[in-house]
């Protein structure tokens, strides 16, 4: 479980630098009753999961070349690996990084590369694998630092799709709703889920090998408004044109790798070949 | 950012291990397809002896078939065509969009065919290679 280290609220000190002093201290009590509390923690816990984890950081001397650190950690029941992860930072070695915020496979940020597939550290529960656990930044992508991979290029794909909504027909009147069908909204419900992890990205092997390959994620954010029908005919037009370009769908092999590792359970393969399709019938189109 | 570091070969083949059906059934359609590639340029230079006379295709095809090493080539043949044709088949449905949810038991169905017709096809390729 998460151990969030409390600020001592005590330091309101007038010199500034016995302020220091005072809270430097602090923090080394802190430290020290952190290691200790580990010591209980783990002679208290049912049982000691391992996690081995990647490790680089080229500001660091001695750190620059790779490796992998073992933590230990008490296990407790419903303990996901993400938590794992926050105590061995919290408990062990403050300088482990790794991003993370909501905890509840929404916000996309801690897709690792745990046990050699890509998943969310905060989605996947620790007994659900084999130990110890074996933590790596995402495949296919510059590592920064620890954990943390560059996400740069996988964002500039993702707005390269315009991943927004754009239409031409708007209602008549200016308080119109515009609505969906039941059945529109249902053909693209799954492929409105997306959390831009980039575990699918991450996992596909073409994606590896051209760097100008749109991706799953963003293949899948057209589909998500090209299928769209308030969108109208011209911009579905447009919103084709953009992924059957040379790095877009056809680069698809439908290794199914990306619908494998989606977190969020998108057909994402699915997805790329109805729109391969699509592709296909706008420029059959001839009558 | 500084420096990043990159990775390398651990991220591609070397996770074969990992490798799911998908990924399984592409990389032996690629392979079988670039075999029998290859096998086409055997089949036409063999073909090709009939273009000196009825006998010289005759001795040749009798003396490859003489050969234990070509008998089991024959079976490989075998193998690879059944699977790129049965994979062939289900890359199809794939492009049609049906039955995506079933894709990695389209891929084993394809294989334990391949290895039935293969083991099937023994006893005619090897009659009297031994
Ligand atoms: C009934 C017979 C066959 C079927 C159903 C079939 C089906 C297919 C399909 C669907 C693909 C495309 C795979 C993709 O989507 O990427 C393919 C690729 C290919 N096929 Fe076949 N095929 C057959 C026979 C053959 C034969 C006889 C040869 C060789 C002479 C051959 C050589 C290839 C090659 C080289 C590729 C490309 C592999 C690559 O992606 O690099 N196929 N086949
Ligand atoms: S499609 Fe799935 S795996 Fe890919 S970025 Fe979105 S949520 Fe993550
Ligand atoms: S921490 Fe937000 S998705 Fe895992």
């Amino acid at each position: 479980m998460s151990t969030q280290i409390q600020e001592s609220e005590t330091e309101t000190e007038t010199e500034e630098t016995s302020e220091h002093q005072t809270r430097r201290l602090a923090e080394k009590r802190e430290r020290a009753d952190m290691a200790e509390r580990a010591e209980t923690d783990l002679s208290g816990a049912d049982e000691t999961a391992r996690i081995k984890v990647f490790r680089y950081d080229p500001e660091v001397e001695g750190k620059k070349d790779p490796r992998f650190d073992t933590f230990e950690i008490p296990f407790t029941k419903g303990m996901t690996v993400l938590d794992a992860l926050i105590y061995a930072r919290d408990h062990f070695d403050s300088s482990l990084t790794f991003r993370h915020s909501c905890r509840q496979a929404i916000c996309g940020s801690d897709a690792l590369f745990i046990n050699g597939r890509q998943r969310l550290g905060c989605k996947t529960q620790m007994v659900d694998l084999e130990w110890p656990v074996q933590i790596e930044p995402l495949p296919h992508a510059e590592v920064v630092k620890d954990l943390v991979v560059d996400m740069e290029h996988f964002y500039d794909q993702m707005e390269a799709v315009e991943p927004y909504f754009q239409t031409n027909d708007l209602p008549d009147g200016e308080l119109e709703e515009q609505k969906q069908t039941r059945e529109n909204r249902e053909k693209v419900k799954m492929s409105t889920r997306c959390i831009w992890c980039s575990a699918c990205m991450s996992s596909c092997n073409i994606a590896a090998g051209d760097n100008k390959y749109l991706g799953p994620a963003a293949i899948n954010k057209a589909y998500r408004f090209a299928m769209d029908h308030r969108e109208g005919e011209d911009m579905k037009e447009h919103r084709i044109n953009i992924i059957e370009q040379e790095h877009g769908v056809w680069r698809c092999q439908t290794q199914f790798s990306c619908t494998e590792v989606c977190p969020k359970d998108i057909p994402l393969t699915e997805h790329i070949q109805e729109l391969k399709r699509e592709a296909v019938k706008s420029n059959l189109k001839f009558w | 950012m500084s420096q990043s570091y990159d990775r390398g070969l651990i991220e591609d083949f070397g996770r074969w291990q990992e490798f799911s059906a998908g990924m399984w059934a592409w990389i032996f359609h690629k392979f079988t397809g670039w075999v029998l590639i290859g096998y086409l340029f055997t089949h036409v230079a063999v073909l090709s002896t009939a273009t000196v006379d009825g006998a010289t295709y005759t001795s040749t095809l009798q003396g490859l078939e003489s050969l234990l090493l070509v008998r089991f080539l024959e079976v490989g043949l075998l193998a690879v065509a059944a699977f790129h044709i049965l994979n062939g088949i289900r890359l199809l449905f794939v492009d049609l969009g049906v039955g995506l949810g079933a894709q990695d038991k389209a891929f084993y169905a394809a294989l334990v065919a391949t290895a039935a017709v293969t083991v099937a096809s023994i006893p005619t390729f090897l009659v009297g290679a031994f």
